[in-house]
């Protein structure tokens, strides 16, 4: 696999875009940049299934609308990490900001740590493509808003050792999708567009192979994560806001 | 980083702008530091701003004169320089003026013309109120009352520099890397709702309050009636000016401690505010009765500086970033982490403090800043 390196001091973001297009160009790759401070869209558009490794700070944005890299960060992401994406995996040694994976479609996000603001917003999938959001942490407020599918998974690990979750507004205008957390949680802080029951058995094949990637990318025993007991969190409704403009009924979600 | 853009960037898009930029550094020592902080990391926000607006705020500026007011005055029009000072000394000892040092800059071709005045007071001229009302009320005489004249900044110690360009622009212009401060807030406009102009960039200061803002505040009109029923008067021609007189009512003539303070711009929920334990319930009843006039709606991230305090705080839903940073006795709040870490590579402390809770960082503590990223 041929090697690529980019030191990205004082390089603005569409330089090193143009950067990255060309290399990944070139066939399967490994594109190492170092020294990144805020460059924007990096991988953003990409089909090729390039890895690219970032350290430093990416800005917002990272890996909006890709389709095939492999992005591993060592640092924290910001705002809008996995923007539309469509397929292909981001992983981040640390933390995100606001609006992770917003509006993804397709593909793996692991976050070894936290997340900010409406993490997930309004991930979509279908039954041919479906898109995982794995957090290490814990997540601020309106996790999972307007979700309308895919999978959301909060492991709580980091959260100082108590393991309670303080995010507000969970599964807000959720109306597809699924959310599992594990960590205290208490009943106001789940909105009311989501219905909160244990995981179970039948939850496995959802969270087994997610779990087991999770745990072999940051070093964590599967086996652990897989005992931790899960809240799992379905849609109350297929469409909260029916009722927003018209009269009529909510349409019930069905039973899975 | 805009000359590097001009080159590199063969499609002529660099005109990606989204957002505005904030940022703040205060060393809690009280110790001074130059503008390099402030510029680099607002150069590393560029694509937020989009040339319309920016400014600087700076405390422990004029430290042979702290016992003076300094006032940064704006002349859109030269006529208006000697009506301007012929007011100022008849309500203030004029010890000292002059021209701001400025030097050319490309970007601006007629820029305003700036001076800079050091205020004392004479004995006996304050009757039945105190200084800073006596103060505030000179500034919204001038800001209103006389056509062309506009004050950046009337402080002890502390000066506001704006204008209408990019963030290195407007530090070029100043020639900022001549002053050094404890505290520098900075600010990169992208306009939404109001026109930009060289008044209407941030920060707007009163007294020795500046503030930054990136949102906009949809509460504006609400605000502005209430306020103007306490003798603020509007000038600016933009929503962030409420903050800052909200902020003086609150806290300089209301007395309230700036964590209150914060709680009546960005209070919770009225179902948060049920759970809370009993005297906090009704101490969060009363503001919210009490101040409703003055809650600010719509998105924001914030940042206050007054002598002493750096302050950040977000609308009560995050709908916009800030995030802090730690090293030793600096403090650093940004609208993104990159241009802290561009700053100071060797962070002890990075996170993003929840929506309505306030983030304060006082000269002398050794505390570190409230708030905690899983909120």
């Amino acid at each position: 696999m041929t090697e690529f390196k980019i030191n990205a001091s004082g390089l603005g973001y569409h330089s090193l875009n143009n950067l990255i297009k060309e290399y990944s160009a070139r066939g399967p790759g490994n594109i190492k940049i170092e020294n990144v401070f805020g460059q924007r869209y990096i991988g953003a558009g990409l089909e090729s299934k390039v890895r690219i490794e970032i350290s430093g700070t990416p800005g917002n944005d990272l890996g909006a609308f890709m389709s095939g890299p492999d992005i591993t960060v060592y640092g924290n992401a910001q705002d809008g990490c996995g923007n539309t994406m469509d397929g292909g995996r981001i992983v981040i040694h640390g933390s995100a900001g606001d609006t992770v994976a917003l509006a993804a479609r397709g593909g793996q996000l692991f976050v070894r740590d936290g997340v900010g603001y409406r993490a997930g917003i309004h991930m979509k999938g279908d039954t041919t493509k479906s898109p995982a959001l794995v957090i290490g942490g814990s997540a601020q407020d309106f996790l999972g808003e307007y979700l309308a599918g895919g999978v959301i998974v909060v492991l709580g690990l980091s959260h100082d050792g108590q393991r309670r979750h303080h995010g507000r507004f969970i599964g807000t205008g959720m109306h597809g999708g699924v959310i599992y957390i594990s960590g205290g949680l208490e009943e106001h802080q789940i909105a009311g567009d989501a219905v909160a029951s244990k995981a179970g058995e039948a939850d496995l094949v959802t969270l087994e192979p997610l779990l087991t990637d999770f745990a072999g990318v940051f070093g964590y025993d599967k086996e652990e994560l897989l005992s931790n007991h899960y809240l799992k969190l379905l849609p109350r409704y297929l469409r909260p806001y029916a009722r927003l403009y018209a009269p009529g009924g909510h349409e019930t979600a069905p039973d899975r | 980083m805009k000359d590097i853009e001009r080159y590199q960037n063969p499609y002529h898009d660099e005109k990606v702008h989204e957002a505005c930029a904030i940022f703040g550094a205060m060393a809690k020592s009280g110790k001074t530091f130059s503008a390099e902080f402030a510029i680099r990391a607002m150069s590393n926000m560029r694509e937020r701003g989009t040339g319309l607006g920016a400014g600087f705020a700076v405390y422990g500026l004029y430290p042979e004169m702290k016992d003076l007011y300094a006032a940064h005055v704006m002349y859109l029009d030269k006529a208006a320089i000697e009506s301007t000072e012929e007011f100022l000394s008849s309500r203030f000892q004029l010890v000292y003026k002059e021209e701001m040092p400025t030097r050319k800059v490309k970007a601006f071709r007629e820029p305003p013309t700036f001076k800079r005045y050091f205020l004392g007071l004479r004995d006996g001229q304050i009757e039945d109120e105190s200084e800073e009302d006596y103060i505030v009320r000179q500034v919204m005489t001038i800001n209103n009352e006389l056509a062309g004249s506009y004050v950046f900044s009337l402080g002890r110690d502390m000066g506001v520099f704006k204008g209408l360009g990019y963030p290195e622009d407007i530090a070029e212009f100043f020639c900022l890397e001549n002053y050094r401060g404890y505290i520098w807030t900075a600010h990169s406009r992208f306009p939404t709702n109001t026109p930009g102009w060289w008044g209407g960039a941030h920060p707007f200061s009163l007294l020795d309050l500046s503030v930054v803002h990136n949102g906009e505040l949809s509460s504006y009109g609400i605000n502005r009636r209430y306020l103007e029923q306490s003798g603020y008067n509007f000038s600016l021609k933009t929503d962030t000016e409420v903050v800052a007189y909200a902020f003086d009512l609150l806290v300089r003539r209301h007395h309230l401690p700036p964590e209150v303070a914060a709680m009546a711009l960005a209070p919770p929920f009225w179902d948060e505010i049920d759970r809370r334990e009993a005297e906090e319930r009704s101490l969060l009843l009363a503001l919210r009765q009490t101040y409703s006039s003055l809650l600010l709606n719509g998105p924001f991230a914030i940042i206050i500086a007054r002598h002493g305090e750096m302050i950040g705080l977000t609308d009560r839903t995050r709908l916009r970033p800030l995030i802090v940073g730690r090293k030793g006795d600096m403090v650093f709040l940004s609208s993104e982490e990159s241009a802290i870490r561009l700053v100071e590579p060797g962070l002890e402390e990075v996170f993003s403090p929840c929506g309505g809770e306030p983030v304060i960082s006082r000269l002398g503590t050794r505390e570190a800043v409230g708030g905690a990223i899983n909120c």
